[in-house]
């Protein structure tokens, strides 16, 4: 098999509380692949370390054992390669929408005429025309994660890391985003890999989906989705849907039970 | 945790005003601001004229008026020998010039400090300790040490000014810089920002609205001091004015005086605030 774009393997983390030194154990024993043009969401109750995973991908914090791989090299910081995309909005409010986007090349010494063509793209791409000398704090949650991803792919990076990315979205504005996303993957696919504690949105927009335990945590499933693209948001009725969605369920079931020692009714 | 939130553009309230809506509000504004010293001089002028203050302890409004008139514009008909007449530019601009001395050091110092220790805990932890142990020495007890180091009044002033100035502006500097979202610095690095440039990027434009609120506090006291030191015996200032009316007895100058003092201070930070409005047009609440 090829490599893959991102491989984990046997990734532990463990946490020292800032006060007392007591070792929390986040992560043990994480492995999981992202190929290229594949999203990979790695799905799993709040708490369970699913989010440290991708912040250990993104290189913000650094693993306690196992390894990281980026084609094959191992990731040792932050970088314009792997972009990021926030839960909670981390558009920079002292800039412009349009100075936003454009702070990646810029700040990297890209020439001007290449970016402010890619940016005139990507603007028109997250439907934010005549928002440009707008601030974030003047827009809505939904246009602002599209901003903070179109500021991200301007980098044109190897790999997109989206944390929750619409978890502070209302229902409505999300199933929008998620339809815009895979119309977005549709025509420019990359690798991703895409955190939620959401069945329906992980399966809706995964190529493979990782279920992840709660502390530590572990990977518990791995469940390819084989739903042909392109999908639309009809896909959420369909039978294999269903079907792939009762095996997630049944797994996260099992597990929560054990997690919470519930008696047995 | 998923919450709902509705999606409303932080804007939506704004409606376009028309210019006659925009004129009533503006009167309606000035009149509420001006409600209040109306009724405390009309209390003043009555406690005046029923003989309740004695007019030596606290001269009339009026008076205090005519008074203020003369020193800002000067009076034909007053007498040669007054020599406070038409004197309020001469006092205000030497005094003026000796705060925007003391305060743009203190700026440049604080900011420049703060940023620092805001960026580095082990800095912060060296230096600290000094800075809090200094910081509550209050400016009059620094006045005899600064008559030694820098002689009596310019000078001894704008050293005041500027302690006063310095340790508002550092403080509010520091905890800018640390209070900082992580968020802004992990957005910054992913998007390939090197630790050099994460400083002129994240660290000072994020602090901004910290730094604006550090000054205003420091202009303030840059005020305060300014009278101060100018009390010790200066050839001219605003604060000179006041010590010399207080030797002639005379409390309407006196007054005018303070007044005057008051609202200069008012003005400079109208033109701080203002002087940032474009740097911080981003910030929601800050300027409505």
């Amino acid at each position: 098999m090829a490599r893959s774009k991102v491989a984990v393997r046997g990734l532990t983390k463990v946490f020292a509380e800032p006060g007392s030194g007591k070792q929390t154990e986040a992560l043990r024993d994480v492995s999981i692949t992202i190929e290229a043009h594949e999203i990979v969401c790695l799905l799993g109750p709040s708490g369970c370390g699913k989010s440290t995973v991708l912040r250990v991908v993104a290189g913000f914090e650094q693993a306690s054992g196992g390894e990281v791989l980026l084609d094959g090299r191992p990731i040792v910081g932050p970088g314009p390669d792997r972009g990021v995309v926030f839960q909670e909005q981390a558009l920079f409010p002292w800039r412009s929408i349009y100075e936003n986007i454009v702070y990646g090349p810029k700040i990297r010494g890209r020439p001007r005429a290449e970016y402010e063509e890619l940016a005139e793209r990507y603007i028109g791409i997250v439907g934010l025309r005549g928002f440009e000398n707008h601030y974030p704090h003047e827009l809505s949650g939904g246009m602002k994660q599209r901003v903070a991803i179109a500021r991200v792919l301007m980098n044109a990076p190897e790999v997109l890391l989206m944390d929750e990315p619409f978890g502070a979205l209302d229902a409505q504005t999300r199933a929008t985003m998620h339809e815009w996303l895979l119309d977005l993957w549709q025509t420019s696919p990359r690798a991703a890999l895409f955190i939620t504690h959401d069945v329906d949105e992980a399966i809706l927009l995964a190529d493979r989906v990782y279920v992840m335990t709660a502390r530590p945590g572990r990977i518990k499933l791995e469940l390819a989705v084989d739903i042909p693209r392109p999908r639309a948001l009809d896909v959420l009725t369909s039978d294999r849907f269903m079907a792939l969605k009762r095996e997630v369920l049944e797994c996260i079931r099992t597990e929560a039970r054990a997690a919470l020692e519930l008696p047995r009714a | 945790m998923q919450v709902a939130s509705p999606e409303v553009p932080g804007r939506a309230a704004a409606l376009p005003a028309s210019i006659t809506t925009k004129v009533l509000r503006f009167l309606g504004r000035v009149a509420r601001a001006l409600a209040l010293p109306a009724m405390v001089i009309a209390a003043w002028q009555a406690a005046v004229a029923s003989g309740a203050l004695p007019p030596r302890m606290m001269p009339s409004p009026l008076a205090v008026a005519t008074t203020a008139y003369d020193f800002v514009l000067g009076n034909a008909d007053s007498p040669g020998a007054y020599a406070f007449s038409g004197s309020f530019a001469k006092h205000a601009w030497v005094s003026t010039l000796r705060v925007l001395h003391g305060f743009s050091l203190a700026v440049v110092a604080g900011v420049s400090l703060g940023l620092m220790l805001g960026m580095s805990r082990t800095l912060e932890r060296f230096v600290d300790p000094v800075l809090q142990v200094v910081r509550p020495i209050p400016i009059t007890a620094w006045l005899p040490l600064s008559i030694i180091w820098f002689g009596l009044g310019h000078r001894a002033t704008i050293f005041l000014i500027f302690l006063g100035a310095f340790f508002p502006i550092l403080i509010s500097t520091t905890t800018g810089v640390k209070m900082v979202d992580r968020r802004f610095v992990e957005a910054a690095q992913m998007l390939g920002t090197s630790a050099r440039q994460l400083f002129y990027r994240v660290y000072l434009p994020a602090s901004l609205p910290s730094i604006l609120a550090g000054m205003r506090v420091g202009l303030g006291f840059a005020w305060v001091c300014l009278v101060v030191g100018e009390m010790t015996g200066v050839g001219a200032g605003l604060g000179s004015a006041i010590a010399d009316a207080r030797e002639l007895f005379r409390v309407d100058l006196i007054i005018v005086g303070m007044l005057l003092i008051g609202l200069i201070g008012y003005a400079s930070d109208m033109l701080v605030v203002y002087g940032f409005r474009r740097a911080l047009r981003w910030s929601p609440g800050l300027f409505r």
